[in-house]
């Protein structure tokens, strides 16, 4: 593999494309703590691209700047051939990044097709006046967007709890109806922050599953942070590693395997 | 038997997300607004107007606006009564100032000022949050009362500092003053009342309603989704303000007639209708109906009780109402702290598979 060509095929004879974003030697402090120093990686189009390491390598906080809730003292953040000026998370939700939490973040009081709904806030633009009225352009934004909140719904294959509280669910349903407001929004980038944390075997291969149908029949660019090594280096592209707020690894999961590095810090070796 | 949503198949995602989905449930609907419009007017008397009717419909446009905020949004607010004094005298320095105002424009103009008002101070909710922001909406509380004690241009320099409402017709009926009869004033309140119920219901159920809740629910999440937090926190503010303004006018210019800041917009009508939304049920329309029927209602019911059939004192009963009314509150509270909203709910769900739970 070629990092610095324009695009690359995968193992399975997918064309990645140029990178829809790049992070050129972010530098994130808290007071007198370095969270990430001199940091630089990208993300292609089309591609899946894991972020590994041991806690507290500052894999969140990666995320956390990408997001817009961190704005790192040094470097640049690219979106799609842009520099990123300073925004505020909102902003970038905007610009077609979304993104999933590592502890659960629905909305409680609201059932899984409001949930899913809401993730496709940015999309939806008729003004206080059409929906107070609602007969009319409100009603026909709703259905628009229904329509295809409802092929998310399918996609996950969680027609049955639309109605739903989302509190009365389980947790592997939880992380699925965050996964689908998520992809709701049909983004250019979605973030998984530990789509897999807490799940056991049958869960994370469904989870598995949904990540690899989303790039494929989407499209879409995913970045995720995963501690499962077996599911990362199976569904990833490309990884990067990261410790102690440093990168330490970068490539395909074969390369990172055997980096000397990487086996040190985060992957150990097996006792025999 | 006939609660059921078998055989009632929607077939288009605008009959999915409608209202009343269960058919028994729209027809109650239909029923209740034929009732209201064309039966009640003609039975309508005094006592029943000024004791039960008048003062519901008008605590219930509030309720609804402080549901949108507390129960929708999840900004705690005991603004409550000074926003009602906003939209009171507002609508009398327009209606002084401006004689020949239709009611009805001076009523929306009074929310719309008040929507202002509150639109400044939930400037402050970006900030701070829960039981800080609840303060900071006392002040608001505690200034605008003392606003209109204080500025004798707000009660156009009368003497007694009160403001009384001056006589004023909508399609040739007195609707304000002494002389208006009960009919017209209980129309006038419902047809605005309805009004301002189906705007709440779509303003909740699409996608400003999801903002607001997305808001209240985790406002982290929320933000990463799009949503402006400090635009959501104000249209929410706006609103609901809007809503409460209008309680106000019409609280003043129907119902009192005449009316004194201090004694009329108090500390604990913030907190009368934050008790109608709690016990109605925080985050529903019908809620904030049931709430402020509850409240309304059950002082009335008490009193005729207790001075009524049981023959006590008034001042006894007067103090023991209180009692009552606080002792229900606390029980509510324990039972079922979503609501009279929830309990009906669960009763819908129970008498959906009744008689065959399982």
């Amino acid at each position: 593999m070629n990092a610095t060509a324009d695009t690359y095929v995968t193992e399975d004879g997918r064309t990645i494309g140029g990178p829809v974003m790049e992070m050129k030697n972010i530098t994130l402090r808290f007071g007198g703590v370095t969270a990430i120093s001199d940091i630089s990686f990208d993300i292609r189009e089309g591609e899946i691209r894991a972020i590994i390491g041991p806690n507290g390598a500052g894999k969140s906080s990666m995320l956390n700047v990408i997001n817009g809730f961190y704005h790192p003292q040094e470097g640049e953040i690219w979106f799609r051939g842009e520099k990123r000026k300073p925004m505020k998370p909102y902003q970038i939700a905007q610009q077609g990044i979304a993104r999933t939490f590592q502890n659960i973040a629905l909305f409680k009081g609201m059932s899984t097709l409001d949930n899913i709904m809401t993730g496709r806030f940015t999309h939806m633009k008729t003004n206080m006046f059409w929906q107070a009225i609602w007969k009319g352009p409100a009603e026909r934004e709703e259905i628009e967007n229904r329509e295809i909140v409802e092929h998310v719904i399918d996609f996950l294959e969680i027609q049955s709890i639309r109605k739903t509280p989302v509190g009365r669910l389980p947790y592997g349903l939880q992380k699925r109806v965050e996964l689908g407001r998520a992809l709701a929004a049909q983004p250019k980038l979605l973030l998984l922050d530990e789509p897999m944390a807490g799940m056991n075997v049958e869960e994370k291969e469904d989870m598995s599953r949904f990540i690899l149908d989303v790039n494929d029949e989407f499209g879409t660019t995913i970045a995720l942070i995963e501690h499962d090594m077996g599911v990362v280096m199976d569904i990833s592209d490309r990884v990067v590693v990261l410790d102690y707020g440093k990168k330490i690894g970068d490539g395909t999961p074969d390369e990172v395997r055997n980096n000397q590095d990487v086996i040190d810090a985060y992957l150990g070796v097996a006792h025999d | 038997m006939f609660y059921r949503e078998a055989g009632d198949f929607k077939t288009s995602y605008a009959a999915d997300s409608q209202t009343f989905p269960i058919r028994l449930d729209r027809y109650g609907y239909y029923t209740t607004l034929a009732i209201a419009f064309l039966f009640v007017p003609l039975v309508i008397s005094d006592y029943w107007a000024n004791a039960l009717l008048l003062p519901f419909l008008i605590w219930a446009i509030a309720s609804l606006g402080l549901n949108i905020l507390s129960g929708y949004c999840g900004q705690i607010s005991l603004g409550t009564g000074g926003f009602m004094a906003v939209g009171a005298y507002s609508s009398y320095k327009l209606m002084t100032a401006f004689p020949d105002l239709n009611l009805f424009i001076v009523i929306l103009l009074s929310g719309v000022i008040t929507a202002a008002v509150g639109v400044l101070f939930g400037l402050p909710s970006l900030r701070i949050k829960g039981f800080y922001l609840a303060v900071a909406t006392l002040a608001a509380q505690f200034f605008l009362v003392w606003l209109f004690n204080k500025v004798p241009w707000f009660y156009n320099y009368s003497a007694s500092g009160q403001i009384s409402v001056p006589t004023r017709s909508v399609f040739g009926y007195e609707v304000t003053g002494a002389e208006a009869n009960s009919e017209a004033k209980y129309l006038f309140i419902l047809v605005i009342v309805v009004l301002l119920a189906y705007i709440a219901r779509n303003l909740t159920r699409g996608r400003i309603g999801r903002s607001w809740m997305a808001i209240r629910d985790m406002d982290i999440a929320a933000e990463i989704i799009g949503v402006n937090p400090l635009l959501t926190k104000l249209t929410a503010f706006a609103i609901s303000s809007f809503y409460i303004g209008i309680a106000g006018a019409l609280f003043f210019s129907v119902y009192l007639g005449a009316v004194e800041v201090g004694e009329a917009f108090g500390i604990q009508k913030s907190f009368l209708v934050q008790f109608m939304i709690i016990i109605g049920g925080l985050g529903s329309i019908f809620g904030s109906f049931i709430g402020a029927a509850f409240m309304v209602m059950m002082p009335v019911l008490l009193k005729n009780i207790m001075v009524g059939q049981l023959g006590w004192a008034t001042d006894i009963a007067a103090h023991f109402e209180l009692v009552i009314i606080g002792g229900l509150i606390i029980l509510f509270l324990i039972l079922e702290p979503h609501g009279l909203a929830q309990l009906w709910r669960l009763t819908k769900e129970k008498l959906r598979l009744w008689p065959f739970p399982h």
